[in-house]
C-alpha cells in the first residue's frame, strides 16, 4: 500500500499540531448569496443563523448584483459552460479579448492578460519578467502569493520594511549592478488597509531605474476618484509598470485575475507564462459577468463613493465608541486587540450578536498585533453600520476595553 | 567580553528588521525567525550581508531558519565557514 502507516501518522500529527497552535481553520457554510446580509451554519449542523456581513472583499456590492447575475446568464446562454482548453489553444473567446481591452482601459495600461486567479498573474509575472541578473525588492508585507511569485524567478531578491522609503532607496543603491531592479508592492495591504505610498515609489523608481509592480487585489474598482485603483488615488496612472489585480474581490467576486501593464512586458507572458500556458481559460460566464462589471463601474462612481462614505461613518463611529483602530481611508479597518485570544472571544461575542467578522493574529499578523479586520461594503447601509457599531459596544464593553489605547489593553490582557 | 562578530550582526538586525517606532530589544538569544521579527524570506538579506560583509559562502541548504534564528547561531555559522 503506496499510503501507509508513516504517512498517515505523520499527516495525523502535523494536523494535531496545527490545532495545538490554535491555527486550525474551520469552514463557516453560508447558505445564501453573498451580501450584506447572509445566513451562516456554524458550526456544522448549528442552526442557521442570519448575520450581517463584515468580513468579505465584497467592497463595491457587486457579488450578487441582480445585473451582474443577468450578465452570467445571459453569457452562459451566449458562450456556453466550460471552453475545455488552455487559451492559446481553442480557449479564447471574443469575450476574453474584450475584458482584457475594458481593463486595460480602466487600469490605465498598455495591455492585459487575464489568468484563473490573481495568484496565478502573481505566480507568472516574475519568473517571465526577471532572470538572474536581476532584483526584485519587495514590501516585508507584500501577499503571500506575490512572495511565492518571486520564488519561483531566477531574479536575487530582497525586501524593505513596510512602506519605509528610506530603506527602499537604500536597497536601490544596493543592486545598482544589477540589469533590471523591480520593486514590488501591494497596492493596499490586506491586514492594515495601509496604502502603498506609490508616488514616492514611482519617484525613486525612476531615480534609481527601477521597474515598478503593484498587486492591487484591494484596491481595482474603487481606490481613487473614478476607482482604478491604488495608483490612481496617489496620482501614478502610467507610472505603474505592471498591475497584478483579481475580479475576485470589488470586480464581482468570483474568480480571475490579471496582469496589466506594459506592452511588451504583458505579451512575453502571453508567449511563456505557465499560469495562462497551462491552466485552463476563465469560465464564459465569468467573463460575461465581468464585462457588465466593468460597464457597471465605468459609468458611475456611485458604488465607490457609497464605500467611501460607509467607510467614514464605520471608522468614525467605531472610533468613538472607544475602539483602537489603524488610522486611515480604506474599508479595510483593523479593530486593534493585540491579544491572540481575545481577539477570538471578540469575533466569537460578535458572531452571537450577529456580526459576522473573523479574528486574525500570528502568523498571519506580526506577534502582539491581533486584529478584528473589518471590511465595509457598498452593499452595506446605515442601518447594517448602526447594528454593526452596537454590537461593537455591547462587546466591547464586556471585555472593559473600551477607551483603552494599545498599552492599556497589553496590560490587561497580555500581548 | 566583547564580541566584534556577534555586536556587528546584532547592529545589523536591529538596523534592517526592526520597524520605527518598535520597542524590541535584540539579544544573543533573542529568536529573530521563530520569534517572529525576521521572516524566513526576508532573512536573504541577512544572508548576503553575512557573505558580502565577512567574505564568505554559506551554502543555500545551512541557511536555515533554525541556524539564523539567534544572533549567537548566526555568529557560529559564520565563524564555521570563515574557518572553513
Amino acid at each position: 500500500m503506496v499510503y501507509g502507516t508513516a504517512a498517515r501518522e505523520f499527516y495525523r500529527n502535523e494536523l494535531v499540531g496545527i490545532r495545538n497552535d490554535g491555527l486550525f481553520k474551520e469552514e463557516r457554510y453560508i447558505i445564501t448569496p453573498q451580501g450584506a446580509d447572509i445566513e451562516v451554519e456554524f458550526p456544522e449542523g448549528a442552526p442557521v443563523k442570519k448575520v450581517i456581513n463584515l468580513c468579505a472583499n465584497n467592497y463595491l456590492g457587486l457579488s450578487s448584483h441582480p445585473d451582474v447575475v443577468a450578465a452570467a446568464h445571459d453569457g452562459l446562454e451566449a458562450k456556453g459552460y466550460g471552453m475545455s482548453s488552455v487559451r492559446f489553444i481553442c480557449g479564447t473567446q471574443d469575450a476574453h479579448r474584450e475584458l482584457e481591452r475594458k481593463l486595460t482601459a480602466f487600469l490605465g495600461t498598455e495591455d492585459t492578460l487575464l489568468f484563473a486567479s490573481c495568484m496565478d498573474a502573481n505566480a507568472a509575472v516574475f519568473e517571465v519578467t526577471l532572470g538572474p541578473e536581476d532584483v526584485v525588492i519587495a514590501d516585508r508585507l507584500v501577499h503571500a502569493s506575490v512572495i511565492d511569485g518571486i520564488k519561483l524567478c531566477d531574479a536575487q531578491y530582497d525586501s524593505y520594511k513596510h512602506m519605509d522609503m528610506k530603506h527602499l532607496e537604500k536597497k536601490l543603491q544596493q543592486f545598482a549592478d544589477k540589469r533590471f531592479r523591480m520593486v514590488a508592492t501591494d497596492g493596499v495591504f490586506s491586514m492594515d488597509g495601509d496604502i502603498a505610498p506609490l508616488g514616492e515609489i514611482c519617484e525613486l523608481a525612476d531615480k534609481y531605474d527601477a521597474m515598478v509592480l503593484v498587486d492591487d487585489s484591494h484596491a481595482s474598482g474603487f481606490m481613487g476618484k473614478t476607482g482604478r485603483g491604488t495608483h490612481e488615488h496617489c496620482g501614478v496612472v502610467g507610472r505603474v509598470d505592471v498591475v497584478t489585480t483579481t475580479m475576485g474581490k470589488a470586480l464581482g467576486g468570483a474568480s480571475g485575475g490579471c496582469i496589466s501593464g506594459r506592452a511588451e512586458l504583458v505579451e512575453l507572458c502571453r508567449q511563456r507564462a505557465r499560469p495562462y500556458l497551462f491552466s485552463n481559460t476563465v469560465a464564459p460566464v465569468v467573463v460575461t459577468a465581468s464585462l457588465k462589471v466593468m460597464d457597471i463601474i465605468s459609468e458611475t462612481t456611485e458604488r465607490r463613493d457609497k464605500l467611501e462614505q460607509n467607510t467614514l461613518y464605520f471608522r468614525e463611529k467605531v472610533t468613538e465608541a472607544g475602539f483602537d483602530i489603524r488610522p486611515g481611508v480604506h474599508p479595510i479597518v483593523p479593530i486593534m486587540l493585540y491579544n491572540a485570544q481575545l481577539a477570538q472571544d471578540v469575533a466569537r461575542d460578535l458572531y452571537e450578536e450577529g456580526i459576522y467578522v473573523i479574528g486574525f493574529f500570528f502568523p498571519v499578523v506580526a506577534k502582539g498585533q491581533a486584529r478584528i479586520r473589518v471590511q465595509l461594503s457598498a452593499a452595506h447601509e446605515k442601518a447594517h453600520i448602526d447594528a454593526a457599531i452596537d454590537a461593537f459596544k455591547k462587546v466591547g464593553e464586556k471585555y472593559g476595553i473600551l477607551g483603552l489605547g494599545k498599552k492599556e489593553i497589553i496590560d490587561k490582557y497580555g500581548m | 567580553m566583547a564580541d566584534e562578530l556577534k555586536d556587528k550582526i546584532r547592529e545589523y538586525v536591529v538596523d534592517e528588521y526592526v520597524e520605527e517606532g518598535e520597542d524590541i530589544e535584540v539579544k544573543d538569544d533573542t529568536p529573530l525567525i521563530s520569534g517572529g521579527l525576521v521572516d524566513s524570506f526576508s532573512m536573504v538579506s541577512l544572508k548576503l550581508f553575512l557573505e558580502t560583509e565577512y567574505n564568505v559562502k554559506i551554502p543555500d541548504e545551512k541557511a536555515t531558519a533554525e541556524a539564523f534564528d539567534t544572533v549567537n547561531a548566526i555568529a557560529a555559522l559564520v565563524r564555521e565557514y570563515k574557518d572553513a
